[in-house]
Order: structure tokens, then sequence, then C-alpha cells
């Protein structure tokens, strides 16, 4: 059976403004795919529903979980005061993941943008191909970007110019001049739309991770809804559930 | 210890039930607990079609509870009968159908359906979801309208049939007294309380729907407060909800006078939560020495 895990916390900090960086021990490390995400619940009562959280890297090993997230709201900002040793209680591992025998031995491309950055770094891990990272951030706070760089070649874009290309992750792949056979992405809706867009005049794969305001997180409240271009299996209608059919979709899939 | 309720002739093992748009129809729930523990499983609503139900964001969180306007999104009942009655039968567990509507004829045509499948315990008309601009509340705010549709889906009903009503109404007891005077077998209470949040930073409505339904803790005292009216006001049995999160908050609306509760949004919180409600009945059976939980409904000390 299923049921909601507690986790400890083994470590968290700040790591750009608004951005934090936590290790949790949990057993769901064993089997987490990069991609799936976890329901993270608070402790206030009043603030009762899970809140989705992507995983940014596994380390099977030590039994561990990172998860990097910004502080957007009540929840989130309960979560930024956890210490090392607390107990906070999930859901897990929940979504589909992105496909990585898709990517094998191909040019990807692996897009992040903003908070949608963290779960390409276990992508970036795991995939085998010959990998462009690019990672789109506001400004210079460029979070994550060691990390990423030791996976494949990264290319930054900010929206202020204050580092790599100025504007967005298309702006970066046309600056610097870059070809993929598939293209993974994860990041805010317009994003996600050029990326589509730009996919889909060359006829190539991009599995986009998708966001969007969640109840239950396993699949029953149907409030996580994306509109597909086929009849989804569940509902009968062109409405695939985030949480559980995704949050990774194929592009051509999805109406967005 | 006897925990057993009867609604309409139908005998459920413990007055536990699930409510409808909570719990799918279980398929989700059944990865976390066996639905056999539990009294009922009412189902999403269900329509003569399918439904696409609304745009999104359709979820909001509030304080000590959360927005809905989903829409009423369903596969119609072709495919639920084909995939959700098989499902459901799996499990020892009575099967309560939720049967939503535009029209009379749509709810009809659906309680006609359900009329030729045996598995089906019970009906439970919903005609109070907020969400969907056309059927649905509007047959739950006006008594003559409850009255109108209540008695047509009787005609044609061979379960006995639940009308499920909206608090987002003046009186109540008015509501109450209609649907039991069209035939009513039971009534559920209370759907969701039509609520509004906005987004000062972004100052936009945080649902696309601008308007969505209120649920979890926050709403209990409003739903006990109207099972305990209704209660006093119709002879038929009634289903309690509304923000019901432990055992506790179960026996307050038995105490006001329900039959059996359902439990709604903290489906969402704690997926097992209707399992430890059940379980939790039990034990403040044994503490105070209830024999039957029968006892138990409607004993609040005036």
């Amino acid at each position: 059976m299923k049921q909601k895990h507690t986790a400890i916390v083994l470590s968290q900090q700040e790591i750009a403004p608004a951005i934090y960086d936590m290790w949790i021990e949990t057993p769901l490390a064993a089997d987490a795919r990069p991609g799936q995400f976890l329901g993270i619940y608070p402790k206030d009562k009043s603030t009762l529903l899970p809140r989705p959280i992507s995983i940014c890297e596994t380390d099977a090993a030590r039994g561990a979980l990172r998860i990097v997230y910004r502080v957007a709201g009540a929840g989130t900002r309960e979560f930024s005061g956890y210490r090392e040793g607390d107990a906070i209680s999930l859901l897990g591992n929940l979504g589909n993941g992105f496909p990585l025998e898709q990517g094998c031995g191909k040019r990807a491309f692996l897009m992040g943008g903003g908070i949608g950055v963290p779960p390409i770094l276990e992508l970036a891990k795991r995939l085998e191909a010959r990998k462009d990272i690019i990672a789109g951030y506001r400004d210079a706070n460029l979070f994550l970007g060691e990390d990423l760089a030791k996976y494949g070649t990264l290319h930054i874009a900010t929206e202020d110019g204050s580092a790599g290309t100025k504007g967005n992750v298309m702006d970066a792949v046309r600056e610097n001049g870059l070809e993929a056979d598939i293209i993974y992405a994860c990041g805010p809706m317009p994003m996600l739309r050029a990326i589509k867009a730009y996919a889909g005049e060359r006829d190539i794969p991009a599995y986009l991770s998708l966001e969007e305001h969640m109840a239950c997180g396993v699949g029953a409240c149907l409030g996580c809804v994306v509109k597909t271009r086929e009849i989804d299996y569940h509902s009968h209608v062109h409405n695939a559930r985030i949480c559980t059919d995704g949050p990774v979709f194929e592009a051509k899939e999805v109406e967005i | 210890m006897n925990t057993q309720v009867t609604i309409a002739g139908v005998t459920l093992k413990n007055p536990v039930m699930t409510a409808s748009g909570t719990f799918g129809s279980g398929m989700e729930y059944a990865e976390f607990m066996d639905l056999s523990r539990l009294g009922a499983v009412v189902t999403k609503g269900v329509a003569n079609v399918p439904w696409p139900g609304n745009p999104t964001p359709r979820v909001a969180e509030v304080y000590g509870g959360m927005l809905n306007a989903i829409g009423l999104q369903n596969p119609g009942i072709d495919v639920f009968l084909e995939r959700d009655i098989p499902f459901l039968k799996q499990y020892d567990t009575k099967i309560i159908v939720n049967v939503c509507g535009k029209t009379t004829e749509d709810y009809v045509e659906v309680v006609e359906r359900l009329a030729e499948e045996p598995a089906v315990a019970m009906l439970e008309i919903n005609v109070s979801c907020p969400n969907v601009k056309e059927g649905a509340i509007a047959f739950g705010q006006k008594a003559d309208a409850l009255f109108g549709i209540t008695k047509e889906v009787k005609r044609h009903a061979k379960q006995p049939v639940i009308m499920k009503l909206s608090p987002n109404v003046t009186d109540i007891v008015e509501m109450a007294r209609a649907a039991e005077a069209a035939g009513a077998d039971a009534l559920s209470l209370i759907n969701t309380i039509t609520g509004m949040k906005i987004d000062i930073h972004k100052r936009a409505f945080a649902l696309a729907n601008k308007t969505g339904g209120m649920s979890g803790p926050a709403i209990k005292p409003v739903a006990v407060r109207m099972v305990y009216q209704a209660a006093k006001a119709v002879k038929i049995p009634i289903i309690g909800m509304g923000g019901i999160a432990n055992a506790d908050d179960a026996i307050e609306f038995l105490l006001a006078g329900a039959t059996a509760v359902s439990v709604g949004a903290m489906n969402f919180v704690n997926p097992c939560t209707c399992v430890e409600v059940a379980e939790g009945i039990e034990r403040y059976m044994e503490q105070y020495h209830v024999e039957s939980v029968t006892d138990l409904i409607g004993a609040v000390r005036e």
C-alpha cells in the first residue's frame, strides 16, 4: 500500500534569494526518477494541501533526495525554516518523470527556466546523450549552475543580461547556434510554449514538465488538468491529469 | 459494539463514506487503503455524456480549506458503467453514485441507466454544485425546483435517492422539507460554500472560474449547524459532511443528527482519513461504552 512518508531533513541552505536547497533522508530515494515530484505537507493546519515540489537530485546510496524550491507562499515559507533533524510529511514519488531512453545517444537540449531548473539536474546526471544544458534565470543568481556544468555543456540566459545571453533559453539556443534531436524542459509556461513551437518547426520531440495548481496530487481531484490533443483515458474528454499522467508530456500531445 | 447504520433500507458496515468529487471512483485511493473498510464509496458526479469541466486554475488553497471549481469533469455514464462500477464491485462496500446533469432529462437518463445496475446501492443527486453554469445548483437553490427534480428522479429511480443539498441558500430547512415532501429517501449536506480568492500581487482571481466551492475544516461549524437544523425538520436520514478531518468531527455530525458522514477535502490532506475516521469512531464508542453507533445520532443534549 502507498502511504504518507516521514522524511528527515539532512541539511538546508538558501542558495539564492528565496531559493532553498534541502536534502532529506527518505527510502523514496531508491526509486525516484528525474522529473518526478513530491507532495510535501506543511505542518501548519491552516495550510492543508501538499506542495508539489520537483526532485532535484537523488542519492540512492545515502537514501537521500534533494529539493530546490522557491518560497512562494505560506507553505514554502514554513519549509524554508526547517533545520537538520526536522521531520517532514510527504507523498512520493509522484508523476511519470522524463523518459530517458528516448534521448539516449542523441543531441539533447536540457532546458530549465527559473524554479524549473532543479529537476534538470538529476536528468542531466542520468541522461546518456550529448547534452547542451540551457538554464534561464532572472539575474546573476545562477543557482545549481555549478552542479549542472558537471554533466554537460552549460549555457546561461538571464533576463537582465547580467550573465550569459540576455534574454531567455531560446535566445541562448540561437546565440550559441545550438542544435538538438530531442528536448527536455521544465520552466514557466511562456518558455514551454516557445519550446513547443521550436520543436514543432524542427519536428523533433520535446518533453515538457508542466505545472498547475494541485490539490490531491494522486489523480483524484481533477484539479491539475492540461488540454490534450487526444481524448484522455480517464475522463474521455481532452484533459490529462498533470499529477499522474504527467507532469512530463510530449509537446505535441498537449495544448499549452 | 455495532457500527452499522441503515439508510433507506441499505445497511452500511459503518457510517463513514467518501464525499463525492474528492475520491474519484476510489481507484486512486485504493492504493492507500482497503476500500472495504468504508461504509460506502460515493463516486464523483457522473452525467449522461462526458463533461470536460472548467479551465484551470481549478483549485486554490484558503485559510483552513480550499476552493475548487473543477466543473464536474467526468467520463459520462457509458465509461462509468464499463469501468468504474466493475472496479468498485471488487470491494465489500456500498456503491453510491453521484448523478449530475444540466437538464431534468440529463438526470433522468443517468438514473435510468443506473437502474439496470444492481451493484449500485443508492443514488446521490447533485443539485448543489456551484461551479457549473447550467443544471446542478439551478435545481438546488429554489424549493420548488428542488421539489420538481426530486419528484422526477424518484419516478425513474430503482435505488433509494439521496438529494445533496447546497448550503448556498437562505433557509436550509425549507430545502430539506421540499426534498422530503417530493419523496427523497435521504439528504446529504453540505455541498461546498461558494467563495472567492483574489491574488493581490497579480490582481487576478485565483480560480479561472472566479468563484469556487469552499471545503475543508474551516467550513465545519456551518455544516454542523445546517445538519442539526435539517435533522430537526425532516424524518428521512441525513448524511453529514463539511470539513470532517477526524473521528471527533464525524461524531459531532452524528450528535447533530446525521446518520452517516462523508469525508471530503481531507482525503487530499491525508489519503487514509476515511479509515482513520472509522477506527476513531470505534475507539470513541469503546471509551463511552456506546453499544450501537445509532445511539449517537441526534444525541446532543438540548
